[in-house]
């Protein structure tokens, strides 16, 4: 007997490609619903009333909200390809760099898309960068021998998303000069098996940046 | 061998407040450090040298950072008197909320008394409608972890500290519109755990005036 397991998410959104990859690591199927949201479902606001956002997991009917509360969730249901360690204190770390990714890096890469002094903007998201590269080392990814929780939440990071928005925007945020390690562990990101198959179409989501962003002169 | 636990804080920080308030309820020892935010110690620097920010768990030698983080890590060695429950559903549950205290309770009390005008005032109200929000998810139980304190009441109770700085830069009163968040911050001030963690209210409101008359704020 199935467990009812339903996603609402977007089809380009690193956020519910989170969730995804989360599943497919453990094996887990699940029924998935494309949100437009510029028209949310009745089904989204009622699942996700206080934030109103994708993703949403749906689980033997109960809803769980927010990506990175999601993740944790499908770990603790699901002991198959464990995400975080076991040991507390390095889940305290993986757990500190998930939101050194989330609450610094990302909105510093955002911000040199829209920012006006953008060579500033570019220098801030180099130094969160930097700290990232610095926290890799040599591991082959931030989960160790293999994907963990750290490596998805920076999906948008490790896969095509930051590197082809650079690439339309015409921004050097990682580059393999500034970077080596992270730009390894991105090319390990989208070449590993299960994560590929997650991954948005890669033609589809860079029309959609070049219609969002405008192609580079 | 003994367990060695020191934390970095602040008095009137929050976040700092959180781990006091978890760590007494667990019966955990440890050293309190009171850092200057002025004059950051070396300790600190080097514990935290991402953010350099207060709190920090120092346990055995292995820093914490983020107090949501920490508190989990305390739950997690610490295993009585768990603020987590052991369901994962209603972990879940207890872990959007505390997210949501981070990003919403923090920020918008923060700008009921530091920004102006229009602004101000949209933060005053919507600072209101997610106390609102909280009281609905509160419900009937004495507190969110149910008959006792759990994960969500240490995120949230220590913000209580400062509504008398916000009411009184913010010129708005919190407790009539709502009455049962009050109530709720009522019953966690009589654990001892809370209220000897989380300074009056006063004492913070004199702190905020002195530094407003030292930064040259009006």
């Amino acid at each position: 007997m199935g467990e009812e397991v339903k996603l609402f998410g977007v089809w380009g959104s690193p956020f519910s490609r989170r969730v995804e990859m989360a599943l497919k690591l453990k094996g887990v199927e699940y029924e998935y619903f494309e949100e437009d949201l510029q028209n949310k479902s009745d089904l989204l606001l009622k699942y996700n009333p206080v934030h109103k956002k994708i993703p949403v997991l749906l689980h033997k009917g109960k809803p769980i909200a927010e990506s990175a509360v999601i993740l944790e969730y499908i770990d603790e249901t699901w002991k198959g390809f464990p995400l975080l360690p076991k040991d507390p204190y390095q889940r305290a770390t993986a757990r500190f760099w998930a939101r050194f990714v989330e609450e610094k890096c990302m909105p510093a890469l955002f911000n040199c898309t829209v920012a006006e002094d953008r060579k500033k903007a570019v220098e801030e998201a180099h130094e969160t960068l930097k700290l990232l590269e610095n926290e890799l080392k040599d591991k082959k990814f931030f989960g160790g021998e293999d994907i963990g929780f750290v490596d998805i939440i920076a999906d948008f990071i490790g896969g095509y998303w930051l590197r082809d928005i650079q690439e339309i925007v015409g921004l050097e945020l990682l580059t393999k000069e500034k970077f080596p390690k992270l730009c390894e562990w991105s090319d390990e990101f989208v070449n590993h098996a299960a994560i590929k198959e997650c991954l948005p179409p890669r033609d589809k989501l860079i029309a959609f940046f070049r219609t969002r962003f405008g192609a580079k002169p | 061998m003994a367990d060695e636990v020191v934390l970095l804080d602040f008095w009137p920080s929050p976040f700092g407040m959180r781990l006091r308030i978890a760590l007494a309820e667990k019966g955990v020892k440890y050293e309190y450090k009171e850092e200057d935010l002025r004059n950051k110690s070396p300790l600190l620097l080097q514990s935290n040298p991402v953010h350099k920010k207060i709190p920090v768990l120092i346990h055995n030698g292995k820093a914490v950072c983020e107090s949501v983080i920490a508190l989990q890590y305390i739950d997690e060695v610490w295993t009585n008197k768990p603020l987590l429950p052991s369901d994962p559903y209603l972990r879940s549950q207890a872990k959007f909320w505390a997210d949501f205290v981070d990003k919403k309770i923090y920020d918008l009390g923060r700008k009921t008394w530091t920004s102006k005008g229009d602004d101000q005032e949209a933060a005053k109200k919507e600072f209101i409608d997610c106390v609102k929000l909280l009281e609905v998810e509160l419900g009937d139980k004495p507190f969110f972890g149910g008959e006792t304190l759990g994960f969500v009441d240490v995120a949230l109770v220590p913000f209580y500290s400062w509504f008398s700085v916000y009411e009184k830069f913010g010129n708005f009163s919190i407790e009539p519109e709502c009455p049962k968040f009050i109530a709720w911050v009522k019953r966690c001030l009589e654990k001892e755990s809370v209220s000897k963690s989380v300074p009056d209210q006063d004492k913070v409101c004199d702190f905020v005036v002195e530094m407003r008359k030292k930064l040259g704020i009006e």
